[in-house]
This record gives structure tokens, sequence and C-alpha cells, in this order.
């Protein structure tokens, strides 16, 4: 078992886990926080280069580093893990956060608390993108929900307890509807008496009758759709990502926000693509309204959160968007949009929290001219927000592009096809989301950092510390990284999307 | 008459002989030794447990005494084996209120009781014939009034035996009825035979309605099902914590396994025409009003109560299936919840016996004054409410899977609403913990207290379960494999 290089993305975080619990300063919890971090990343990079090497190398198998230790053996319960490219690039983005996150919270409250349930949150989070299990993967994906509550509940602000509990029982809400799905799934998995919770197994028998499809699809999508603040289970997002302390901020929107994108591909589309071709429509129109509806909203909000988690609902619209289109160009923009928005919103999260622990306010009419006070943290906000609106050279743009080529691509395939024209209209209603993105993006820059400066306290504030730039800029540069090298970040996701994996699906 | 017979009968006369130890330390032994008579009931209670364990003592198949009446099997065991470690963890818990001065004359009685109705509750589970059923279920349930009235000083135990004890007897007169009715349908008491006579001869589908209902709702009493589980509340808040989680756990446990019995063996053929829809509506019934009235309760113990109203109807859900996958869910269900809810009353009891709160509100800021009680509670509400990688995930988990797996769209719509009803309790799960954890600590609160040493080792048994029972698979395999999946 622990011959498996994946297992240690568990393992790592459960060590980390009992460090924790022995630490008796903050400087030893500093210590394996950021050890532990950079052993995940490390551990991350490492599986990066391998996995290229073995592609390269010819190695065709949908799904790598396989390995499965049975579990509960009569209900054919596995532990089974295995990767493709997008779980290696969740696994790459995921570690970042959390090293990023780690430093974020350098000088938190309680830190001991806090950071094992941060830990606990992220082995949920690492169990699901190396789980090909249903059952395991389902499992860790409620790991990774129920540290939130007290994460928001303790060390968040505002009206906390309000969040915490709306966010926690929506998010539960939808894995009730997740577990009815599952379950279903395994009862037709395949012959009587063959069922199984393996994702290959179910995709390689192909044996869900196109009658539960229509009622296991819309179960599961609904179930990961709340997760990725699909329209109109939408709610708990900006009160959530408002009330939570920073490095949760980052990591839930940053990463667990990703769980639900991943998880609408890899459970809903790729087991039942019958249905998910003939509903699609459904989705297609409430994931259009996310996008749209989100932007919009975020243009009017005031308080700095509250600004960034409308627009993650729009960017996250736009992942589940890109994935219904149902074609390799969307989904290629799709995961690359999941790692775009992690790292950009992660970074907005990480600043937006840096700016309210020194000015002690979120509300943008209260701040002003913040760029003359505290230019580093105001410059790497100015590029956040570039990234954001999709500038050419930033991550944003090469997703953004790359989603909608393919859905204008699919939508006139089925317009000239006579499949109607909702792809077509709603890729264009969606496109309008770029430029509300630039309106609030460039209002907040305006108000916040340029312009007088609103309260002469401000004039004392320090800029960002040692730990604050390390955090924002493993950002930045990732950030950038993308933006410059789109063809090598394709490279890894690709061969998730090649011929054979997409007869599998049954999709062009 | 084979006495051989009676070898059948081995957990329950070591049952009877531990009985009789403690007994006869009770009345003949020295002072000295008497006072330590909980420590002794423990002790010879732990060993009878883990012997029960060894399969050397088991038979490998079903055997069958006294013409039927009494069967026994590696599964019925295991249903012992599992009340016997609640009722071995419940025995920890008592030593420290047992002992309070209150108590202390007549803490013999309170062993002597508890292991009485644990005879009851075997002869219940293991009975093929109604006659012997009762004779359990009545063993079981009238000793326990007594041990709720056990406070005697105190208004709200006295109030609760009343009530414990009418709605016993009202509940077994309206079980009487219905076997009477099965009776007057079939002519015979024996489950199999009543069994084979509605097969044979088919059913006056009214008439056996009718007395299905009268059994189901006597049964539903004593399992504490919406709409008749009124009493619970009351009882559960008067009675003395000991006994509440005995009650909650032991005596809702063994009612469900003797209620799956009956409705296997003996209606089992008719299950589609009679009581399928019965059952489904109680279910929901359970699960939907006992989430709903828990969410209004400050005093915990009332909170604990209706919580466990609502556990019922997901230990219901065991039943439907109809087969051994559900049983084997069931009997997992069951030995998660004991773990998960005693160690919610052991926290609740600690605190109990320390200070004399119990008010949810006194719970504000427990994590700053008590970490580790608060820590221990959360993990228990966590198990209840179903949250990985905790054990009652696991059990909420298979027990749907069980109920599905017969595949009907109403199983489905059924599960779903259960589901659905998982939400609203963890709303109130994490009311508690939310008081715990994120309320500051106010002039209520509950001090820096000193639970004693019994109390820390039945909570420690507890949260060794609540973590182990899931992540370590053997368990439920090996309940599956006994089962016979």
């Amino acid at each position: 078992m622990f011959s498996n290089i994946l297992i240690y993305f568990v393992v790592i975080p459960l060590l980390m886990l009992a460090g924790l619990a022995l630490c008796r300063n903050i400087k030893q919890i500093r210590t394996v926080a950021v050890v532990g971090s950079l052993a995940l990343t490390a551990l991350s990079v490492f599986l990066l280069i391998d996995y290229l090497a073995l592609r390269a190398a010819g190695e065709t198998a949908p799904m790598l580093y396989q390995g499965s230790w049975s579990w509960f053996a009569p209900l054919n319960i596995n532990l089974a893990v295995g990767v493709d490219g997008i779980s290696i690039a969740m696994l790459l983005l995921s570690s970042i956060i959390l090293l990023t996150g780690s430093f974020a919270s350098w000088k938190i409250d309680m830190p001991k608390e806090f950071f094992l349930w941060l830990v606990l949150l992220s082995t949920g989070v690492f169990g699901f993108f190396i789980s090909i299990d249903l059952f395991t993967m389902f499992m860790f994906y409620e790991v990774a929900l129920i540290p939130m509550y007290l994460l928001i509940g303790v060390w968040g602000s505002g009206n906390k307890n309000y969040s915490a509990m709306k966010l926690t029982l929506m998010l539960m809400g939808g894995s009730a509807f997740l577990m009815l799905g599952l379950i279903g799934i395994y009862f037709h998995s395949g012959p009587e008496g063959h069922e199984t919770w393996n994702l290959l197994a179910i995709a390689e028998n192909h044996s869900i009758e196109k009658g539960w499809q229509y009622f296991l699809f819309p179960m599961t999508f609904v179930g990961f759709g709340v997760l990725g603040a699909m329209f109109p289970f939408h709610t708990w997002s900006p009160d959530g990502h408002a009330s939570a302390p920073t490095a949760v901020s980052m990591l839930h929107a940053g990463v667990l926000m990703k769980l639900g994108g991943y998880g609408c591909f890899r459970v809903a589309i790729y087991l039942m693509p019958e249905a998910a071709h003939d509903l699609a429509w459904i989705f297609l129109i409430l994931t259009g309204i996310s996008v749209v509806y989100g932007a919009f909203s975020a243009c009017v909000q005031t308080d700095l959160k509250y600004i960034n988690a409308y627009s993650s609902v729009s960017h996250c619209g736009l992942v589940l968007f890109a994935i219904l289109m149902l074609n390799t160009t969307a989904m290629t923009g799709a995961i690359m949009q999941m790692l775009s928005h992690g790292l950009m919103t992660a970074l907005f999260f990480a600043l937006i929290g840096m700016i309210y622990g020194r000015t002690h306010t979120r509300d943008i009419r209260q701040m002003g001219g913040l760029m003359k006070i505290l230019p580093y943290l105001a410059v790497c906000y100015v590029i956040a927000g570039m990234a954001s609106l999709g500038l050419p050279g930033l991550s944003g743009f090469v997703a953004e592009m790359t989603i909608f080529i393919g859905s204008f691509e699919q939508g006139m395939m089925d317009y000239l096809s006579g499949a109607g024209s909702l792809r077509l209209v709603f890729t264009i209603i969606a496109c309008c989301s770029i430029v509300i993105t630039a309106v609030y993006i460039l209002r907040v820059v305006g108000k916040l950092l340029l312009g007088p400066v609103q309260d002469e306290h401000h004039l004392t504030l320090t800029d960002a510390s040692w730990w604050e730039r390390t955090s924002t800029a493993v950002l930045i540069v990732c950030v950038a990284a993308i933006g410059c090298f789109p063809n090598f970040f394709e490279e890894i996701i690709r061969f998730t999307f090649s011929d054979k994996i997409f007869t599998v699906i049954g999709m062009n | 008459m084979d006495y051989s017979q009676f070898l059948a009968m081995k957990q329950e006369i070591c049952l009877l002989v531990v009985f009789l130890l403690v007994f006869l330390n009770d009345i003949f032994m020295p002072k000295r030794v008497q006072a330590k008579i909980g420590v002794i009931t423990c002790v010879l209670f732990g060993v009878y447990t883990l012997l029960c364990f060894f399969p050397q003592l088991m038979p490998d198949d079903a055997e069958s005494a006294f013409s039927g009446m009494y069967e026994t099997s590696p599964a019925i065991i295991a249903i012992k084996n599992i009340l016997n470690v609640g009722v071995f963890i419940v025995l920890i818990q008592s030593l420290r209120w047992s002992s309070t001065d209150a108590q202390v004359i007549r803490r013999g009685e309170f062993y002597e009781l508890l292991l009485l109705t644990l005879f009851g509750m075997y002869l219940m589970i293991s009975a093929r014939h109604f006659l012997l059923f009762i004779i359990g279920l009545e063993t079981a349930s009238l000793p326990l009034a007594a041990m709720v009235a056990f406070d005697k000083n105190r208004y709200e135990s006295r109030e609760a035996a009343v009530k414990y004890i009418l709605t016993a007897v009202f509940s077994s007169a309206i079980f009487l009825m219905g076997i009477s009715y099965v009776y007057a349908l079939t002519g015979t008491l024996y489950f199999d035979q009543i069994a084979d006579v509605f097969n044979y001869y088919g059913t006056d589908a009214i008439l056996l309605s009718i007395a299905l209902a009268f059994v189901i709702a006597g049964m539903g009493f004593k399992l504490s099902l919406v709409p008749f589980h009124l009493w619970t509340a009351d009882v559960y808040q008067g009675a003395p914590t000991p006994v509440t989680s005995y009650l909650s756990v032991i005596s809702k446990g063994s009612a469900a396994f003797a209620f799956l019995v009956i409705l296997w063996q003996a209606f089992g053929t008719v299950y589609s025409q009679a009581w399928e829809w019965m059952l489904y509506a109680l279910i929901i019934l359970t699960i939907t009003v006992g989430n709903l009235f828990a969410i209004r309760q400050h005093n915990l113990k009332r909170f604990l109560a209706f919580s466990s109203v609502s556990q019922a109807g997901y230990i219901m859900l065991g039943i439907v299936s109809g087969e051994a996958m559900g049983l084997a869910a069931l009997m997992y269900y069951v030995l998660v919840y004991i773990f998960s809810n005693l160690a919610a009353f052991g926290v609740v009891g600690a605190i109990e016996n320390a200070t004399g709160k119990v008010s949810r509100d006194d719970y504000n800021g427990l994590y700053h004054t008590n970490p580790r009680l608060a820590f221990t509670m959360m993990l228990a509400m966590f198990s209840l409410a179903g949250i990985p990688p905790f054990a009652g995930f696991f059990s909420k988990f298979f027990i749907f899977t069980s109920a599905i797996s017969a595949g009907s769209v109403a199983l489905y719509v059924l599960v779903f609403i259960a589901l659905i009803n998982t939400i609203i309790s963890l709303y109130y799960y994490l009311l508690v913990v939310k008081a715990m954890f994120i309320k500051p600590v106010d002039d209520n609160t509950v001090p820096l207290m000193q639970s004693s040493c019994s109390e820390r080792v039945a909570l420690w048994i507890c949260v060794a379960g609540i973590i182990g029972l899931g992540i370590v698979s053997p368990v439920y395999d090996w309940l599956l494999q006994i089962c016979g999946c």
C-alpha cells in the first residue's frame, strides 16, 4: 500500500495532524504547517514530472499510479486511487494554496486548533482528488466540508454564525443528493452481483440504463453543483466567503469549489454521458445564469469579500458551463479555468485579508488611495484583478478564451445541425460576463487603490511583511506561469480528453 | 423433557449466573465487599461480555429449543453481544452516580434490576413464540420503571416513572390485542407457523391489517416511534442519566431487533400487502417529527431524547429491505449508535454529576473550560449526524444502501426523505457544537471540573468506538458474514 506514491497525499496531512497535536508553541505549529505543505507541493511537482515522463513514454491507460486495497469487501468498497492529468493539476493547485494559506495565517489566534481543522480539510481535498472509488471519494468530500463550520464559526468575522451554518447545511444538502445518486449508481454499475464503486469500471461497464441516468444524473450534478456554486444553490458562497478567515476563504474558493466542477465532470458526465447529453440544456441555463448574475451582483457590492465571492460564483459557473458543452476544447478550458480561478481567487482573498487586517474594514467606500500607502499589496491586487478580467499573459485570458472558443464551436455545430440554438445563445450571453467583470474589477481598483485617501488613520499603515510577500508572490508566479505557458498546462490535461476516453464518454 | 435443550440458552444462563452472583454479594457479603458492588458488577459483566465473543462458544448454525419457542443463531448471539457491549459501558458510566449519597444504600438494586431487564431483552430477541416474547417484553419493561424512579426524592424522576409504567402497560395491552387478532386469524402463536398459515391460506386483508396495526403500535411504543413517542422526552429528562442512556440505547436497540424478528419471521410473507406502507409512513414520521422537535429543545437530555426518536427512524430503515444485508446494516447501526449516544450521555452525565447543569446554554464556551469533554461531545454529535470519518457516517451509508438494495422507486423516495432529514439533524447537532466551540464563556458556563476515573474510562471506550468502528472495516465484514451475506 505504501509503495504507491498517491497514498502519501493522505498520509502527509495525517502526519501533519499528528504533529500539530503534539505542538506546544506557535513556532512549532508554523514549522509543521509549512514543512508539511512544502512536502505536499514537492510531491505534487514530482508527480507531475513523473506523469509527463510516463505519458511521453507512451503510457495510455486512462488513470496512472492505480492502486486498490479492499476496504469493505462484501460491499465492493475499495480504497482505490489513481490520477490523470486533471487530478494532478488539482493536486498541484491544492498544495500550492495550502502552502500560501499557511503563510497567510501566520498570526492567527488559537493557531493549533486552526491548523488542525485546516489540515483536516485539506486531507479531505487531497483524498478526493486521488480517489477513483465513489465511496472513498464521497467520504473525503464530506471530510472536507465539515471543518468549514468550525473554521468560519470560530475564526470568522461579521455575521459568522449565520454564514457558517448556512454554508454547512447547504453543502450537506448537496451531499444528500449526491449520496442518493452515488448509491443509485452503485446498484446499476454492473451486471447483477458484479456491482462496483470503481469509476473506471463503471465507465467501462456502461450499464446504467437511460431511464436511471435521467434520475441519477441530476442528483449527482446538483449534488456537486451546490459546491460549484450553481445558481440557485450559490447563496452559501457570498456569505460563507465573506465571513471566513483569510486562509479558509483561499482554500474554499480556491480548492473546495473545484471539487464541485471536478465531481460534475468525473462522476456525473463521465459515468452518465447519455443523460448528460440530453439534460445538459437545463443545467446550461442554470450555469449561464450563474455566470452573468454573479458578475452583475459583484458590481453592486461594497464589501471586498462579497465582490470577490460573487465573482467566484461567476467564474465557477463558467467552469460548469464549459463542462456542459461536452466538447473537448471547452472542457480543456474548464480545467484551465479551475486552475486559474483557484490561484487567482486565492490571491484575491489573501490580499483582502491582508488589507482588512490593516484597515479593519472591507467596505470600499471607506478606503481609498491605498496605492500610495501599501504599494506592494496594491500592485498585487491590480495583477489579480487583471488576471480576473482576462488580460493576456495572465491565467484568466487563457482559460476564458479556450472556454468561449470551445462553446462557440459547439454552439455553431448545434445550430448548423439543427439541434437548436440554446448553446449558441448562452455562449453569447456568457461572453458578456467578461465585460461585466472588467466593470467591477476596475471599479474596485479605482475606489480602493486610486483617488484620495479616505481615512487619515490609513496613512500610518505598513506594507506587506515577509510572510505575506511569500504568500502573494508564489500565487502571482503561478498565475503568470499559466498565462505565459498555456501549452504546458494544456499538455498535462490533454491526454484525459484523448479519443480513447471520449469514446468511453460517448462524445466527439 | 430433554434438559440438554437448556444448552442452547448459554448466554441467558451466563447472564443469570452474573445476576445471582451480584445478588448474593449484595445480600450476604460483608459491608466492605458490598461497598464494591458497582466495580464487582462491572468486572463480572465485562468477563461475561468477553467470554461471549469466543467463537468456540457459538453454535455454527441456528439451534432451537423448547419445541421451537426459543431460537439462537450466530446472528442472534452477535446481537446480544452488541447489547452486552453497550450495557458494559452503561455500567461503567453509572459507577459515580451510584455511589452518590442518595443512591448508595440502594445501588445494589440498580445493578440487579438492570441485569434482569437485559435478561428480558434476550428473551425478546430469541423468542419464536409470542408467549415467550410477551414474558421477555414484560421482564424488560417493568423493572425499568423502578429504575426510572431511582432518584425517588426528585419529583421529575417519580413523574417519569409513572409515565413510563403507564405507557409500558398500555403498549403491552395494545400489543396483546394485536396478538389475539393474529391468533384468531391463524390459530397459532409460533412465528413460523403464522408465516406458513399466511402463506398457505392467504389472508383476510382487513383483519390482518388491524392485527398488524396493533402489533406495530405496541412495538412502536417501546421503540418510541412517532406517533407513539410522547412519553420519551419526559421520561428521558426525569430519569437518572445512566438509566436514560440505558433506555435510549439498550432498550431501544433490543426493541429494534425484536421488532425486526417479528416482522420478518412472522409477517415476512405478507410484507408487501400489509406492513410495507405502515412501516414507510412510520419511518418518515419518526425521522421528521423527531428532528423537528429536537431543534427546539434546550435541555440536553430532552434534546437527546428527540434525537434518539429520529435515530429510531433510521434504525427502522434496516427492516424495510427484508434481506440479510438489512439485518447486518441494522446491527452495525445499533452498534455505532450505542457508542455515539453513550458518548453524548457520558458527557452530559459527567457534567450533571459534577455541577448539576444540563441546559445547552450552560455548555457555552465549554471548549475553553473543559476541552476534552467538549471534544468528546463534538465527536458524538458528528457521529450521530453521520459525518465522516466517524463511525456514524458509515452506519448511515450502509443502512441507506441496504434500504435501497431492493430497488423500488418508493425506497428511493424514502431514503431521499431520510437524507434530507440528516441535514435537519445536522443543524441541531451543530447547535451543540456551536455552543461549546463558538460561543464565548459566560457566567453560566460549566466551570473547569474533574470527571471521575470511571466516567473517563467509559468515554475513552466510546471515543475509540466512534473513531475505530468505521475505519476498521472487519467489524462490518464480520457482521455481514454472520448474517450470511
